[in-house]
């Protein structure tokens, strides 16, 4: 050893003995450095799935969710009038004390499932449609839904009308999304398409009432999530569905009463499926939620195998070198000078392992996306993801470096 | 040997308990979610119909817009048909057994005064679906083909149904109303969960079956409900119930058995002639493309395992890979640090081979440990997976002795590879250089 009397203020760093001590056990700190490698590879792959997951979670639905439940009820019977009962149910639900307000409607943000249409600017099968979903709701749907029109104006009274079942036409006004306004008439400022005209079903024509600010459709996992619309109307279907929007935190208590008085106020019809809005939230997300938390489990307890083993593999290697190192601190190598011994031992097979990691992480990401279309991940996760072990990897050798320093210099004297 | 060996192996994992400790957990962590993703995936892609997967087909044919294929990806033919290709084909009576089929959903008003009225959804189907499905009934059988055309009020109850309403008796005879007609009682299921939900995946592939089954013509006459799936590429012409079911909208599903390849290519034969008359009529305005693909080939097709489920599954593997270094590189420390004991030992007379195969002993001996640990964490993951997804992964969820065997395998062959590199290096050490420091 050529630096044994080297003080230990000296810039030597050591790395050629050190590089030739690792070339006599390649395959220790290969295992190491794959290991580094592929653990770094989950886990950069996993936050990006967690991250871009928790935004999907995230995203507003436009509606107030903490506050809205929803319920259907369900006629059979020969002398069981729809009209009338959902005339009946809706101007008794506006009564009802700490209810904002109560609408007929055909599907559920978030729900996953609703109607779907397609509308066009210009009139003709041969043009292309944008996909919207479908809300029908009467005048109160903006309130209800707590919406904003930032343009045009809500449906009048007057402008509702009823559907049939099995009816193929619609109304002649819209009111549509300012994602919607944005995909339909992309070359304009959003709040003009106020007052034009679009197609549906190829050739039927809506003027366009009014824009709101935001409406999510029901399919969480459609790529045009914004794109929804309010028809005008009220549905003469024997099953129908109330939303109903309660005054701030009343919501769990007017659920019971409502559904109790839907049941006892006509008995030719059963009330079923009521669920709040944050239900329905969670069990439309909870596949999302799922996999973040299995993801997050996985990447603990694999960083915590990765860590054991390089603790393991460390220790064992201090074991083996016990006498030279204490031939070292008796030649005058100071307890820090064997614990930076260690460390940077572990640094520069660290290194070997995050670039071979990093090359690892993009390649998994290259078939992530292309097998399981998933998002391709941001380029700074994988300079953090490097960081990360490398610190992993300093932790996990300080206890072992820590011992080896402990060695007695007396030590080299003794045969082992 | 074998006994004596099993005994040094277990010396030396007492020897040095953490590192012993160490490796049996790793390999357990990395059986245990392995695993737990197989087992998940293993379920989502089971046949749910083995004896005879690969005689039932399902019909395609393409019905869809001139301007837009129903999907662009890979210009396959829509996944449904139409009332109308569901009733032609069915009274063209091409195939040994076939069975067009929908969902829809109806109230049951039990005739007992004080049991509330209730939604039940229904498989509205042809009384082929019975023996064609190999449904194990508790009562009575399936309805017979003059039914299907009779639109007889004829109604097969699964075993939920009987219990709720008749109690789990013998309702054979008896009357049920539903959508506010009378139905007589025909048959009863057995307990009855095919999965995934082979013969319609609209809503969920591993949905439960619907609750009752009548007759399919009973849609027209009952004007029941349009349940599941309904797509439209136009609009139906006209108004009313009837428009509906003669327009171009799917909502339908068709299942035909045919047994041997000429069956098929006959089918697939009267498929062509049938569109061809179809466009003649000035309907299919597009490319002929008509399928036929059998369970599994539908199951894969229609993307039943979860994308997310084969997701974890790479990554447990990638897991276990870790787990796997981890105890290679901790063999090779333990191998090396009994140099000096396996030096001893080929100097007085041990073979190389001998040495290999007692490390190998204990290599997998880490194994065995090590997959019943994994066992115990599978079976605590699956416990998760139910917490985290609910009650729709019951079915997804539990390990059967397949799957335990698997494991087992799977941490001895693993352990094994693991250990034949430490194994090896250690059966080289040459006697003398390890006898001179004693």
């Amino acid at each position: 050893m050529s630096n044994n009397a080297q003080i230990p203020r000296s810039t030597n760093w050591e790395i050629g003995p050190i590089l030739r001590a690792l070339l006599r056990n390649k395959v220790g700190a290969l295992l190491i450095a794959i290991q580094i490698a592929v653990t770094m590879t989950i886990i950069v792959n996993s936050v990006s799935i967690i991250v871009e997951r928790y935004h999907q979670v995230q995203r507003d639905s436009g509606i107030d969710e903490d506050n809205t439940f929803y319920l259907s009820s369900l006629g059979f019977g020969e002398s069981f009038n729809a009209k009338v009962t959902i005339e009946e149910d809706l101007a008794q639900l506006r009564k009802l004390p700490g209810v904002v307000d109560a609408i007929q409607i055909n599907a559920i943000p978030i729900s996953g499932g609703g109607w779907s249409m397609g509308l066009k600017t210009q009139a003709g099968a041969e043009f292309d449609a944008v996909g919207v979903a479908v809300y029908m709701v009467d005048d109160h749907g903006i309130n209800a839904l707590d919406l904003e029109v930032i343009a045009g104006e809500n449906f009048s009274h007057s402008d509702i009308t009823w559907r049939e079942a099995s009816q193929s036409s619609w109304p002649n006004k819209i009111i549509i999304t300012k994602a919607m306004a944005e995909a339909l008439f992309p070359e304009q400022a959003w709040a003009s398409p106020v007052g034009k005209t679009v197609f549906i079903n190829d050739v039927e024509p809506m003027v366009i009432s009014g824009i709101i600010d935001k409406l999510q459709a029901p399919w969480p996992n459609w790529d045009r999530l914004e794109n929804a619309m309010l028809s005008p109307e009220r549905q003469n279907y024997d099953s129908s569905r109330y939303l109903i929007r309660t005054e701030p935190g009343r919501r769990d208590e007017l659920m019971p009463i409502v559904e109790k008085f839907l049941a006892d106020s006509n008995k030719q019809r059963i009330i079923k499926g009521m669920r709040s809005l944050t239900e329905t939230r969670e069990r439309s997300y909870r596949g999302n939620h799922a996999l973040i938390k299995i993801l997050s489990t996985v990447m603990i307890i694999l960083t915590i195998v990765t860590g054991l083993g390089i603790v393991g593999l460390a220790s064992f290697n201090v074991n083996q070198r016990k006498k030279q190192i204490g031939t070292r601190r008796a030649l005058g190598a100071s307890q820090g000078a064997i614990v930076r011994y260690f460390m940077l031992e572990n640094f520069l097979i660290s290194s070997g392992g995050v670039l071979l990691g990093a090359g690892l992480t993009i390649g998994l990401n290259i078939v992530l996306v292309e097998v399981l279309s998933l998002q391709s991940m941001d380029w700074f996760y994988i300079p953090i993801g490097m960081a990360v072990l490398w610190l992993v990897g300093l932790i996990a050798v300080y206890g072992p470096a820590k011992k080896a320093a402990s060695i007695p210099p007396a030590l080299a004297t003794q045969t082992v | 040997m074998f006994n004596y060996y099993l005994k040094l192996a277990f010396k030396s994992m007492r020897r040095n308990p953490i590192l012993s400790a160490l490796m049996i957990t790793a390999i357990g962590l990395g059986i245990g979610a392995c695993m737990t993703t197989i087992t998940v995936n293993y379920l989502m892609s089971a046949d749910p119909i083995p004896e005879k997967s690969q005689q039932l087909f399902y019909v395609q044919v393409d019905n869809w817009d001139p301007n837009n294929a129903f999907n662009d990806d890979d210009n396959s033919p829509p996944n449904q048909l139409t009332w109308t290709e569901a009733n032609n084909l069915m009274a063209a009576k091409q195939a040994p057994r076939q069975a067009a089929m929908a969902k829809s959903g109806g109230i049951i008003e039990p005739g007992n005064q004080d049991a509330l009225p209730f939604e039940a959804s229904i498989r509205l189907t042809f009384s082929d679906f019975f023996p064609m499905f190999n449904t194990p009934f508790l009562f009575g059988s399936g309805w017979d083909d003059k039914a299907d055309y009779a639109r007889e009020q004829v109604i097969v109850l699964s075993k939920a149904i009987n219990d709720k309403v008749f109690g789990g008796e013998n309702s054979v005879g008896k009357t049920l109303v539903l959508s506010a007609r009378h139905f007589r009682v025909v048959g009863v299921l057995d307990n009855w969960q095919p999965v995934p939900k082979f013969y319609d995946v609209n809503n969920g592939a591993f949905d439960e079956p619907e609750e009752v089954f009548i007759p399919f013509l009973l849609k027209e006459e009952l004007e029941l409900p349009s349940w599941g799936n309904t797509n439209c590429w136009k609009s139906p012409e006209g108004e009313g119930f009837k428009a509906f079911l003669q327009s171009e909208c799917i909502n339908f599903q068709m299942w035909v058995e045919l047994d041997t390849p000429q069956q098929k290519a006959d089918y697939l034969g009267f498929l062509s002639n049938y569109v061809n008359d179809q466009k003649a009529l000035g309907r299919f305005p597009r490319p002929m493309n008509n399928r036929l693909l059998n369970v599994m080939e539908w199951m894969d097709d229609q993307e039943v395992v979860d994308q997310d489920a084969r997701l974890m599954m790479w990554l447990s593997f990638m897991f276990l890979l870790v787990c796997l270094l981890n105890t290679i590189g901790l063999l090779l420390a333990k191998f090396t640090g009994k140099a000096a004991e396996i030096g001893l030992r080929r100097a007085v007379g041990a073979s190389k081979g001998e040495l290999f195969v007692q490390h190998i002993i204990e290599a997998a001996c880490i194994g065995v440990l090590g997959g019943m640990a994994g066992l115990v964490l599978a079976a605590l993951g699956l416990q998760g997976i139910k917490v985290l997804y609910g009650d729709f992964v019951d079915d997804l969820a539990s390990l059967d002795l397949t799957m335990i065997a698997v494991a087992m395998l799977l941490a001895l062959v693993s352990s094994i590879l693991a250990g034949l590199y430490p194994t090896w290096r250690a059966c080289n050490i040459a006697p003398a250089s390890q006898l001179k420091s004693q």
